[in-house]
């Protein structure tokens, strides 16, 4: 079949996502129906989405799945709303002040290649197990591409705007506020776009070794009582939660472009 | 007092650990409420005559003084419209104009006001609350002249605005510069390698030679004007048939081209 990038109708981009999904989930049958692998093992796609379909209604580990999402998702807003509130504004900064650039950014190149999921056992120790532990180790997922997508942004604003605004009068902070942020949008979105899939998959991470309720938590008390569908109910779960604020980041960011006549 | 002084004016640029001449021993004075346009070829320097006023460059020696004081960096009583316009994408007209006028600390009312003036002396009503990339290459030119005059600048820099548009909104734009000028008298510094540009407009115009720059001769296009009486002309075609006119421009097209020549001869064993 011939569709190349460009001429692609929607309905036919859509038919062949809906192709891919369809194959996975026949093969997926065809292995679980076969007998060849125990149910244990992997279960048929109809366990689970009965075993997902219970999960809404009755409490599993001491809450429904929505439960567990709420509480997940909380915590994901707290760490990716700290890194983005922290991480934009020191970016752009650091884009302006080259002093400031040359102190945090060995340290930042340090500490980079740190996983998410290796802050764990600080994570719990500094701030337990409840909502600061796990927002640690979020934080730390979603910290990097904020940073250095508003840095990237900052430094690569057209010299011509930022001359601009300094001839009409404005200083360090109004060129930082007023000419850097705004020119810098597409990219500082872009890279929030990174940030939420990274801290969204170190939250549930996190969750899996320190929590007591969401989605990570449910998977783990799942494994341990031996019910393979119950941790693919909470792997679909944090997909579907994952691919929504993906597309909720692309919906904003295509927002901007329009607006910008990009 | 907002009096533009050349003195003794060098610029070099470093590259390869080497030093290149851009601008050598430029003198030159504009005075209080003159229109001094620059022409050269391009690469002679002219473009960083005019950053090193707005505070953007520097000179490698020598001193540029505005108003007695020497440049140390921009201000908005030295307001440049660039060759690209500039304006900000992501603001609306208004917003654009307004920007400096925000940086100054003028009341909301008054800003309000002087962006309605503005908006009306350049043309723009009804394009208040369009983006830039909604205008042509003259409404944004526009724009940016009125964000640069709404900050009543004592000097007004401007690199080369017309050059990024077509011939006949070219000519609009000159003609209603002239009109802005004559009204709201400036400092002006005013950079081109266009040369009807620069005789139609200008006081003086200051011819530069190619790379290093230097000022190979100054044109008082003023007193002409004067004596021949160019501003009863209403358009542009009109004065630039004119015979004085047509002198004046022939005059600067050959120094430029001399030079050009002279250069040409001596670049054979020099450049490189």
């Amino acid at each position: 079949m011939a569709v190349s990038r460009t001429k692609a109708s929607r309905a036919q981009l859509f038919a062949l996502s809906a192709a891919g999904f369809a194959s996975l989930f026949a093969l997926w049958s065809a292995v679980a129906a076969s007998g060849w692998v125990a149910p244990q093992f992997l279960p048929p796609p109809w366990a689970v989405a009965e075993r997902f379909a219970f999960l809404l209604s009755h409490p599993f580990a001491g809450y429904t799945i929505e439960q567990h999402l709420v509480s997940s998702i909380g915590r994901f807003l707290m760490g990716f709303g700290l890194a983005a509130a922290i991480g934009v504004p020191l970016g752009l900064a650091m884009g302006w002040f080259r002093w400031l650039d040359e102190v945090v950014s060995p340290l930042f190149e340090a500490v980079r290649f740190v996983a998410p999921i290796a802050w764990v056992p600080f994570a719990a120790l500094w701030f337990g197990t409840g909502i600061g532990g796990p927002t640690l180790v979020i934080f730390m997922g979603a910290f990097p591409p904020a940073l250095v997508n508003s840095y990237r942004g900052a430094r690569f604003v057209e010299p011509r705007l930022i001359e601009a605004a300094q001839t009409l009068g404005a200083g360090s902070w109004r060129v930082i506020a007023q000419v850097l942020l705004p020119a810098s949008v597409p990219s500082i979105v872009a890279g929030l776009r990174i940030s939420a899939g990274l801290g969204w998959q170190s939250l549930v991470g996190a969750e899996l070794i320190v929590a007591s309720s969401g989605i990570g938590y449910l998977m783990v008390k799942g494994q341990s009582n031996m019910s393979s569908a119950i941790v693919m109910s909470g792997m679909i779960a944090i997909g579907i939660v994952g691919f929504a604020i993906d597309i909720a980041l692309r919906r904003v960011e295509a927002a901007i472009h329009a607006r910008r006549g990009l | 007092m907002s009096e533009i002084v050349f003195a003794n004016v060098s610029r070099a640029f470093r590259r390869d650990g080497r030093d290149f001449p851009a601008l050598e021993s430029i003198d030159l004075t504009v005075g209080e409420r003159e229109f001094v346009a620059i022409v050269g070829p391009s690469g002679c320097g002219k473009t960083t005559c005019l950053r090193m006023v707005a505070g953007l460059e520097f000179p490698t020696s020598g001193e540029v003084t505005v108003g007695g004081a020497a440049v140390r960096g921009p201000g908005p009583e030295r307001a440049v419209v660039f060759q690209q316009f500039a304006l900000f994408p992501w603001k609306s007209v208004a917003e654009n104009i307004e920007f400096g006028l925000k940086a100054k600390g003028v009341e909301a009312a008054a800003r309000r006001a002087t962006i309605a003036g503005f908006v009306e002396l350049m043309g723009l009503q009804g394009y208040e609350s369009a983006f830039p990339h909604q205008l042509s290459g003259g409404m944004q030119q526009r724009v940016a002249i009125a964000r640069a005059y709404a900050l009543d600048p004592a000097v007004l820099l401007m690199d080369e605005p017309f050059g990024a548009l077509d011939a006949q909104t070219r000519s609009v734009m000159q003609e209603e510069l002239v009109k802005l000028a004559r009204r709201n008298p400036r400092t002006v510094l005013f950079i081109t390698h266009a040369v009807e540009e620069a005789v139609y407009l200008a006081d003086r115009v200051v011819v530069m030679t190619r790379r290093p720059g230097r000022i190979r001769e100054i044109i008082d296009v003023g007193r002409v004007r004067r004596e021949e009486g160019w501003d009863r002309l209403e358009r542009i075609e009109e004065v630039m048939d004119q015979p004085s006119f047509v002198h004046l421009r022939t005059h600067i097209w050959k120094s430029l081209r001399e030079q050009q020549q002279t250069n040409g001869q001596s670049n054979q064993g020099g450049e490189q």
